[in-house]
């Protein structure tokens, strides 16, 4: 038995596909225009005084030096400041989610209609832009300095966030469900307890929590500019050149976070 | 006209029209109460268009007229206030359940008070003891029972699909729209389904209309057959009258394609 070598021609076999030039052009076009903003940018960032991380090392080593020998006398404090951290971040996340849900079916698709959705985008794309840091600075004004400043900071821009995460999971959902809670004569508001809720809720919490997770990273810089919780301990004692508490606040913090991220994780996993 | 001697469905001249495609064609069909009639024909002529158009799950072209239960749910081009009184009276089974995967079986059931509770008893899913025994008689009538508290997602086709007749049941409906119900189960599951609609034909006195890719279990279960093909109604008659030149006329010259288990 003899194998005949199957040439392409021969067998009638289509030739693999090739890039075509304009293909080429294309990615030239933006790999090379982005070669040429990093260079260009170059001068602006100061990157030639990225030689100073060595020049300066005396700086570092002493700095270094004190990270490395922690100094825990005020731990109450830290941890007491650090718990107020993540009470800010609770109930920022909480008024976020409150206001979430709404604004997520008002922008989906296939739930509101078309004059509804664009407004509610709209200012969904609002809350998302201001960064929570200088909604944060909006508030301490409004309200003055202390963590109310910094819930309202991050309920606001998570608001943002969790919205158009909420409608985006809305927006993928299987119409059969939804069809048939309608074709039994329930209302609008029935399809949507009944028809998208459950559907969309493992992936709701999943969101929620996740965010969450970042608020209690953010709620952490929020102290910085006087939004209440350990951020401000770590600011005084970053100007007062206390490294060793600085190290110190920072340590407990990473747990904190750590923390909350494994036992966050932990509920999502259980939840999808 | 009291409801329940009207007409299940009334349709008259309606037309439906997607882009530059006619789904439907000027069809006019009238379903008396208690009968059971098979909506058959080959892919896209029409025949779950149809369907849908009478539960108002989407408007049809201005010009036809769709009354359900001597009430008009569909005129002008929009689909009338009265749809959802309308909708409450028809059971709508799919072809794909539509069950709410995550929600128990007993939940899923339970959705087809919806349309006579109070709304806020809807809303909040607290159903009255009543409502929850015929839920349950519902499930234990269709042979399901058992699977009540299991999520209706881990759950059969044709299980799945006994819990949408039993949400029909539910509801209180006095008539069935069944879209392509047995196209997606197994042929066992699928008798027991077709079975199903049957009694609920003969012995409860609803009305049936089911569309139906398998011309013998239109001529097996039903007695009068409508047949669209390009949004047109080609035949209607009784099921006896589908004869090898009707079928071919229907389908064209495969139509033995249209058999699923063997030709009649």
């Amino acid at each position: 038995m003899t194998h005949a070598p199957l040439t392409g021609a021969a067998a009638g076999i289509p030739k693999a596909p090739a890039k075509s030039a304009g293909a080429w052009a294309l990615d030239l076009l933006i790999w090379g225009g982005l070669a040429v903003l990093l260079l260009i940018s170059m001068e602006a960032v100061d990157l030639g005084n990225l030689s100073r991380l060595i020049t300066n090392s005396a700086n570092i080593q002493s700095f270094g030096a004190d990270l490395l020998r922690p100094n825990f006398a005020d731990w109450r404090l830290f941890v007491g400041k650090m718990w107020e951290t993540i009470q800010i971040a609770l109930w920022g996340t909480f008024l976020a989610i409150f206001l979430g849900v709404p604004m997520g079916l008002a922008a989906a698709r296939n739930i509101a209609p078309v004059w509804v959705v664009q407004p509610v985008r709209w200012i969904m794309n609002m809350l998302r832009s201001v960064p929570d840091l200088v909604m944060g600075l909006l508030f301490v004004v409004a309200v003055g300095l202390g963590p109310l400043a910094g819930v309202l900071a991050i309920a606001l821009n998570t608001a943002g966030v969790l919205a158009k995460l909420f409608s985006e999971a809305v927006e993928s959902i299987d119409k059969g469900p939804v069809e048939g809670v309608r074709a039994t004569g329930a209302s609008k508001l029935h399809e949507i307890v009944w028809g998208v809720i459950p559907q969309v809720a493992p992936l709701w919490t999943s969101f929620a929590l996740y965010r969450f997770e970042s608020n209690s990273r953010s709620a952490t810089v929020l102290g910085l500019i006087g939004a209440g919780g350990i951020g401000q301990v770590l600011f005084d004692r970053m100007n007062g050149f206390a490294f060793r508490d600085v190290s110190a606040v920072v340590i407990v913090v990473i747990i904190a976070v750590t923390l909350i991220d494994v036992l966050s994780q932990a509920m999502r996993r259980r939840l999808l | 006209m009291s409801s329940s001697t009207a007409a299940v469905a009334s349709v008259r001249d309606v037309s439906k029209t997607y882009g530059a495609r006619k789904a439907l064609d000027g069809v006019s069909v009238e379903v008396g109460a208690g009968e059971m009639v098979a909506l058959i024909g080959p892919s896209g002529s029409g025949k779950s268009t149809l369907l849908r158009s009478i539960t108002g799950l989407h408007p049809i072209d201005s010009g036809g007229t769709i009354t359900v239960f001597g009430e008009v749910v569909q005129q002008n081009g929009r689909v009338t206030g009265a749809v959802r009184r309308a909708r409450g009276r028809l059971g709508m089974i799919f072809q794909q359940f539509n069950l709410v995967g995550r929600l128990s079986l007993f939940s899923n059931v339970m959705l087809g008070a919806l349309g006579r509770l109070p709304s806020w008893r809807g809303l909040f899913g607290v159903w009255p003891g009543a409502d929850k025994d015929k839920a349950m008689a519902a499930l234990h009538r269709v042979g399901v029972s058992e699977y009540a508290a299991q999520r209706a997602n881990t759950l059969s086709g044709g299980q799945q699909q006994r819990g949408a007749i039993a949400r029909a049941l539910v509801q209180g409906a006095k008539a069935i729209l069944a879209d392509e119900p047995v196209a997606s189960l197994d042929p066992v599951s699928a008798r027991k389904v077709m079975e199903l609609l049957v009694e609920l034909n003969k012995r409860d006195g609803l009305g049936v209309i089911v569309t139906l890719h398998q011309v013998d279990y239109a001529i097996r279960y039903c007695d009068r057959v409508v047949a669209l093909q390009k949004g047109k109604v080609v035949y209607d008659g009784p099921s006896t009258g589908l004869d090898t030149k009707r079928l071919i006329e229907i389908y064209g010259p495969e139509y033995e394609d249209a058999f699923w288990e063997a030709k009649a």
